[in-house]
């Protein structure tokens, strides 16, 4: 499956993505193409600026210079809601839930983008709007379901034990009915048990035709994965590649463990 | 029936249920009851309870913004404000010496959701500049709104008469109206009505009936996609917008929405008051209607309704009361000395407890709070919030 060529039918494409804060330089002209239908990684030692790419990729952050390209349509410097509407949706490195809301119902915050109750509905709770909140619920609960939570759908989120919480980050995310999921580290404090569930819940998510593109730190779980990987460092792109050869590179080896003398 | 039934029967230990069924009832049968215990002569306290609507209706809308959205208000009594002098303005002969020079007669009816859709909009006014705000600086921003639109009302002398207010706002009118023996007389239809100030039960039942459809509105919203964009925006907005809430319009919708429901009571309280003056809208009663949200349990329809009645029977029934109660247990209970004053000494019971009036109902407050500190009927999640360290904390730093 893999090449080292980029897929020419590419869902997200990144063209000189730069972000600045101040006189620090976190993302330097990082371009990029994510292949649809796959799962596309990107790695680097901690502060090389991931996440600050993901944030300028679902709109947290505009992009001092440079284009977010989703599917044709330029995206940089879209609101993060209007991302979700066009199909990106994301976790959190720090997981960030609705602590004080039910798992179910932090589910049902996800379907908000794809629901279309007025205010009017809303209050007067027209047919039409129960029709849409009984299809939610039945929705919200299949995403739990999806990624194994259900039985904790009336907890609260902040009651969940961490795995359960990373999974309801997903199912949350799974809901806004994306094309392309931005993972954040998603096996961080993973027990290795955990890290093969999720690697066969991320081979699920990619069977469902969403293409997952993934910050990890975990390696055994991105060359499992991953069919193409991007590193950073320093904000810079360092290597791109399958695997198995961005593992021989040698810019990569010296990022990661230092320079030999 | 059966259906009834086995609703009351399903809910029977749901407090939100009880309190609910508690407050239906008892709006019910206040007059009657109130009537026949003072020998007919209950008017006074039966327009009291209707006054007490007011803040009811208040507390529900501040819940939407504080409880709901999580947006510390401080200036609610602006929108309060905004919809009596909407009616005001809308209702009286005052737009004659505004550069108008015409008087404007809107019937209440119409003028009622007039003053809704003022407030609304004054709402997102407000909401717009605060919108970047969270927390400590969002509340002095609502702080200075508050403080600026009643002095605004009171230096538009043209258009409100300043300082005196607007006066003799035209009564709301309806075809006919019945009365019976809880106002004392016979069963009869009065046609032609007009709620004037000693008609009391006619106000109850108008300001009962609008915190009536407001309750079925505010949870309406509160269990619809909005209801849930507002909870989302008030645990992380980050989190919700990247699920793709649009937290600018939620937080406008909340503030708007919340507003309203003053606008609302705004142009109820005018028109029962029959006077709108800018010092019925001061920062005392932003704080009152808040402590009402906080006291009954914030993000809780039913807790800030119990909240709204507590309060408001504590202040304007019990406290100026109490004064002339404790002369009176004084004399009962043969310690009639108590009442009489000593030159430079003890100022008689009745003026003591004149004087300890606010000390009271600061006591009061720091108890209830103390005791509850989840409010008096808090919502599931608040409940839960204030007993942290009961539940298992999830391990969120491991990463």
């Amino acid at each position: 499956m893999s090449t080292s060529e980029p897929a020419a039918d590419s869902i997200l494409s990144l063209r000189g993505v730069t972000k600045r804060f101040g006189g620090l330089l976190a993302v330097d002209e990082v371009s990029f193409e994510v292949p649809k239908g796959q799962v596309f990684s990107l790695i680097g030692p901690n502060g090389a600026g991931k996440t600050t790419l993901f944030n300028c990729i679902t709109g947290m952050y505009t992009p001092t210079a440079g284009d977010v390209i989703l599917e044709g349509r330029n995206i940089s410097g879209a609101k993060p809601h209007r991302t979700a509407q066009l199909g990106i949706a994301r976790t959190f490195q720090n997981i960030r839930l609705f602590e004080y809301m039910t798992a179910l119902d932090n589910v049902k915050v996800g379907c908000h983008v794809r629901m279309h109750a007025k205010l009017w509905d809303a209050l007067f709770k027209t047919p039409f709007a129960r029709r849409e909140e009984a299809a939610v619920a039945e929705q919200a609960r299949e995403q739990l379901r999806f990624v194994g939570i259900e039985q904790h759908a009336d907890n609260y989120a902040r009651n969940l034990a961490y795995g359960q919480q990373r999974r309801l980050e997903i199912a949350r995310a799974l809901a806004t009915q994306p094309r392309l999921l931005l993972l954040d580290e998603p096996a961080a404090g993973f027990t290795p048990q955990e890290k093969v569930e999720l690697m066969a819940l991320v081979q699920k998510i990619i069977d469902r035709g969403i293409t997952v593109f993934l910050i990890e730190h975990d390696m055994r779980v991105v060359m499992e994965v991953s069919q193409r990987i991007a590193v950073l460092d320093h904000g810079e792109k360092i290597a791109e590649g399958p695997p198995a050869e961005v593992r021989a590179n040698r810019r990569v080896i010296e990022a990661y463990l230092g320079k030999s003398a | 029936m059966r259906g009834i039934r086995a609703y009351v029967r399903e809910h029977a230990r749901d407090p939100n249920f009880i309190a609910y069924a508690a407050m239906g009832i008892g709006a019910l049968i206040f007059p009657a009851v109130v009537q026949f215990a003072t020998g007919g002569n209950g008017d006074a306290l039966v327009s009291l309870a209707a006054d007490g609507g007011v803040y009811v209706l208040l507390a529900i809308g501040l819940n939407v913004v504080v409880g709901f959205a999580g947006l510390l208000d401080l200036g609610y009594a602006a929108f309060f404000a905004i919809g009596a002098y909407t009616y005001g303005m809308l209702a009286s002969e005052q737009l004659i010496s505004s550069p108008l020079h015409h008087a404007v007669h809107i019937p209440f009816w119409i003028a009622l959701f007039i003053g809704l859709f003022v407030a609304a909009g004054a709402g997102a006014l407000l909401g717009a500049p605060t919108l970047r705000l969270r927390g400590d600086y969002l509340a002095i921003v609502t702080l200075g709104f508050g403080e600026i639109v009643p002095r605004f009302f009171r230096n538009m002398r043209d258009w409100t008469s300043g300082v005196n207010g607007i006066s003799a706002l035209d009564p709301p009118s309806l075809p006919g109206w019945i009365t019976g023996p809880w106002v004392n007389t016979s069963f009869g239809w009065v046609p032609n009505f007009k709620f004037l100030s000693f008609n009391a039960t006619a106000w109850y039942v108008l300001i009962v009936i609008l915190v009536t459809a407001s309750v079925f509105g505010v949870n309406n919203l509160y269990r619809s996609r909005l209801g849930r964009a507002w909870m989302a925006v008030r645990e992380d907005e980050t989190a919700a917008a990247a699920m793709g809430v649009n937290t600018v319009s939620t937080k406008l919708l909340a503030f708007a929405i919340g507003a309203s429901f003053s606008g609302f009571a705004g142009a109820f309280y005018g028109a029962k008051l029959s006077l709108v003056s800018p010092d019925n809208f001061t920062f005392i009663i932003s704080i009152t209607i808040l402590s009402m949200v906080v006291l009954g349990g914030m993000g809780n329809v039913a807790g800030a309704m119990v909240g709204g009645l507590l309060l408001y029977w504590v202040l304007y029934y019990f406290l100026p009361n109490a004064p002339q109660q404790a002369s009176g247990l004084a004399t009962s209970i043969g310690m009639d000395w108590l009442n009489h004053a000593v030159p430079n000494g003890w100022p008689g019971i009745a003026e003591f407890i004149n004087r300890l009036k606010f000390i009271l109902f600061g006591l009061i407050l720091v108890s209830i709070m103390l005791l509850r500190p989840q409010g008096l009927l808090p919502s599931r999640l608040r409940a839960q919030e204030l007993h942290r360290g009961v539940h298992d904390e999830p391990v969120k730093t491991v990463a």
